[in-house]
């Protein structure tokens, strides 16, 4: 099938080349990295995970949202959505192999990665963390794999790969329960130290990666012949407007715990990233546009006039979108950081090169994607055809 | 001096026997009542400490800050001492930076301890804060290839050859006592001063105090008690041996940790 990826048209070939170009120039920075060591990227003592990190935990969520539309499909036989399943498969897939170039981008020892298998340490959250990642980007290849092959047969998937589905569902919850035990376990971090991180981290996932995948769904509708269909893609927005709605619950949990039991360690980086803390407001701005990105989404989503129109609908994507990767992808992880266990406030900026290799993560994040949906797309096009 | 070296020989003495494992009867005997030693050998284990006689030694340190306050420009003394000792590099800036052991003002180093009006004493006082060798130590449960790890006498070492990186370590220290070789550090290294006898660092690894393991294994005091010659500014030696001059110091005198109420039992205690 991989043979599908090799014809497209010029508007494909230049997309790819696009990617490509960010790939190579990523792969350039990275190889200034690696020579000069991880003081490349405007990481310090004090904040000792930048955007990598940031980005990895992102795309996390993205990767575990694929359940949202394998679980209806298989668990309460929702039709409607056995069209888009391969789909989010593909993104999970995508989404996987990013966070794990994320993480060895973010390495001080790329080289010596393997350590974390030679040395098993099970009570270490990373060791368990790369564990599930692995499994789950398995899963997704291995299922959505059969499941297209099946389809291009024109035959009934195999009996024997539903366990392997059913197991898929889980395991999505998970990576990103794992991922947030990586944060929520640490003594004297008390911006992580929360227990509803893991929860908070799966509703933000459950609302930015299904919106990702409207955005994917209407780009592919105008490029190919595949239509998701409407009915697919608005239970999609009502699986969105929900998630975000209780990602928004909980943020304002946080809110409540931290200001009205006024203890200072729980306010402090809540201060530092929404009003400033002692006159530092470096991620203020964004912080601010992220609140309002977020709202303007959702009451877009809950108008029913903007949601079921497509560019509206887009709009609100993009904003949910955006507002949830600041909020995660730079708010959380970052601003865990601050201020520091000796109380002090150092401000993180990103270098070029550590920019540069993350557009490269995402570009080849993309170029995953781009050459998965084209099989995916290629076997539908061609029965819609028949 | 000659006792503090006679103690300091049993200390790298017990240190290799420890993990024979004296029978935990004796140890207890030894042992001062319910400290917060038999607390934390009770409570939730790191990696490394499960095979650890919960009653072995731990070796720790008392910090006598009215010694410090008394003698301006010693604790800078410890932290050159130190430094240099382990070829630490000094790259002139912020963001590179690595320190083992350093001078902070009280805020700092007690976080959350707060004073309506602040003690004279402590206004122009500074506080040397280094890797608590915590029993129960937030970095070892984190780091995902025992490269930190907790040894049977209770110190927090690591191996440079083993870690990947991960910086997973420093986010889980609670202390901010880690530090990571954001570069390459050999060029920084003064080389009038480099001590050919201790390792130095390859870029991309983590790294901190380790309680001088290797100045104890050949009966020397870690380098920074040393450079307090006999001031007693800085007193070392095994937390569960009750006839060891630090213990007496711990009986006979309030000491705090820092951020004590983590359960991370630090092993660096303070007279303030
Ligand atoms: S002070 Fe930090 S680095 Fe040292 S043992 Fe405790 S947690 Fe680990
Ligand atoms: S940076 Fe090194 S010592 Fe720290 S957690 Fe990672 S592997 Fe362990
Ligand atoms: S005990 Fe040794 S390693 Fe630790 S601060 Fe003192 S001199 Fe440095």
């Amino acid at each position: 099938m991989l043979e599908k990826a090799l014809t497209g048209s010029n508007k494909y070939w230049g997309w790819i080349a696009v990617l490509l170009a960010f790939m190579a120039a990523g792969a350039l920075s990275y190889v200034q990295q690696y020579n000069y060591g991880l003081g490349m990227t405007g990481m310090s003592r004090d904040v000792s995970w930048g955007i990598y990190i940031a980005q990895f935990t992102f795309l996390v969520g993205v990767a575990a949202s694929g359940v949202m539309v394998v679980l209806p499909y298989y668990l309460h036989n929702y039709k409607i959505f056995g069209k888009i399943t391969i789909l989010g498969e593909f993104l999970a897939v995508a989404a996987v192999s990013m966070c794990l170039l994320f993480i060895m981008a973010d390495l001080g020892q790329p080289t010596r990665a393997l350590n974390v298998l030679l040395h098993p340490t099970p009570g270490s959250i990373l060791f368990w963390d790369m564990i599930v990642l692995n499994v789950y980007l398995f899963l997704n290849i291995f299922v959505g794999w059969v499941v297209l092959t099946a389809e291009k047969k024109e035959v009934a998937p195999p009996k024997w790969i539903k366990p392997f589905i059913y197991i898929s569902i889980p395991w999505a919850v998970s990576i990103h329960t794992v991922t947030a035990f990586l944060y929520a376990g640490l003594p004297g971090r008390h911006f992580w130290l929360t227990a509803i991180l893991a929860p908070r981290f799966l509703a933000s996932a459950f609302a930015a990666g299904p919106a990702l995948l409207i955005l994917l769904c209407l780009i592919i509708k105008r490029v190919t012949k595949f239509d998701a269909g409407q009915e697919a893609i608005q239970k999609l927005v009502t699986i969105v407007t929900y998630a975000a709605l209780i990602n928004v619950f909980f943020i304002l949990l946080e809110f409540f715990t931290s200001y009205y039991s006024n203890i200072p360690g729980h306010m402090h980086t809540l201060d530092y990233l929404f009003f400033g803390l002692h006159g530092h407001s470096q991620l203020v701005p964004w912080m601010r546009v992220s609140a309002i990105f977020g709202i303007v989404a959702i009451v877009m989503f809950l108008i029913p006039a903007a949601r079921k129109r497509e560019d509206t609908l887009a709009i609100a994507c993009v904003l949910l979108f955006v507002s949830f990767w600041i909020d995660k992808g730079i708010g959380l992880v970052i601003g865990g950081f601050v201020p520091s266990p000796l109380e002090e406030i150092t401000a993180y900026y990103p270098s070029f090169q550590e920019i540069m290799i993350t557009l490269g993560i995402w570009a080849t994040g993309f170029f995953i994607l781009t050459v998965l949906f084209k099989i995916a797309l290629s076997v539908k096009e061609e029965k819609m055809i028949s | 001096m000659d006792i503090k070296r006679r103690q300091f020989l049993k200390i790298a003495g017990l240190s290799t026997i420890a993990g024979l494992g004296a029978p935990a009867a004796f140890n207890l005997l030894l042992k001062g009542g319910p400290d917060t030693v038999s607390y934390a050998s009770s409570g939730g284990e790191a990696e490394a400490s499960h095979e650890a006689a919960p009653t072995g030694v731990r070796l720790g340190m008392v910090i006598d800050q009215r010694v410090f306050d008394a003698n301006k420009g010693l604790a800078q003394k410890c932290t050159t001492a130190c430094h240099t000792v382990h070829n630490v590099p000094n790259f002139g800036n912020k963001k590179d930076e690595i320190k083992w052991i350093f001078e902070v003002p009280f805020e700092k180093a007690f976080t959350g301890k707060s004073q309506y009006h602040k003690n004279k004493n402590l206004e122009d006082s500074s506080f040397l804060v280094l890797c608590n060798h915590c029993d129960n130590p937030p970095c070892v449960r984190a780091c995902p290839t025992k490269a930190t790890f907790k040894r049977k006498d209770g110190i927090v070492a690591m191996d440079y050859h083993r870690c990947i990186g991960c910086r997973f370590c420093m986010a889980a220290c609670p202390y901010g006592m880690r530090s990571f070789n954001w570069r390459d550090p050999r060029p920084f290294i003064d080389q009038k001063t480099h001590n050919k006898e201790f390792p130095t660092r390859m870029r991309g690894v983590v790294e901190k105090c380790n309680f001088c393991v290797d100045r104890l294994a050949r009966g020397q005091q870690p380098a920074c008690v040393e450079a307090c010659g006999n001031t007693g500014a800085m007193t070392f030696g095994d937390l569960n041996d009750s006839h060891s001059e630090i213990v007496k110091l711990l009986d006979n005198n309030f000491t705090i940790q820092r951020k004590p109420s983590l359960g991370t039992n630090p092993s660096v205690f303070y007279i303030v």
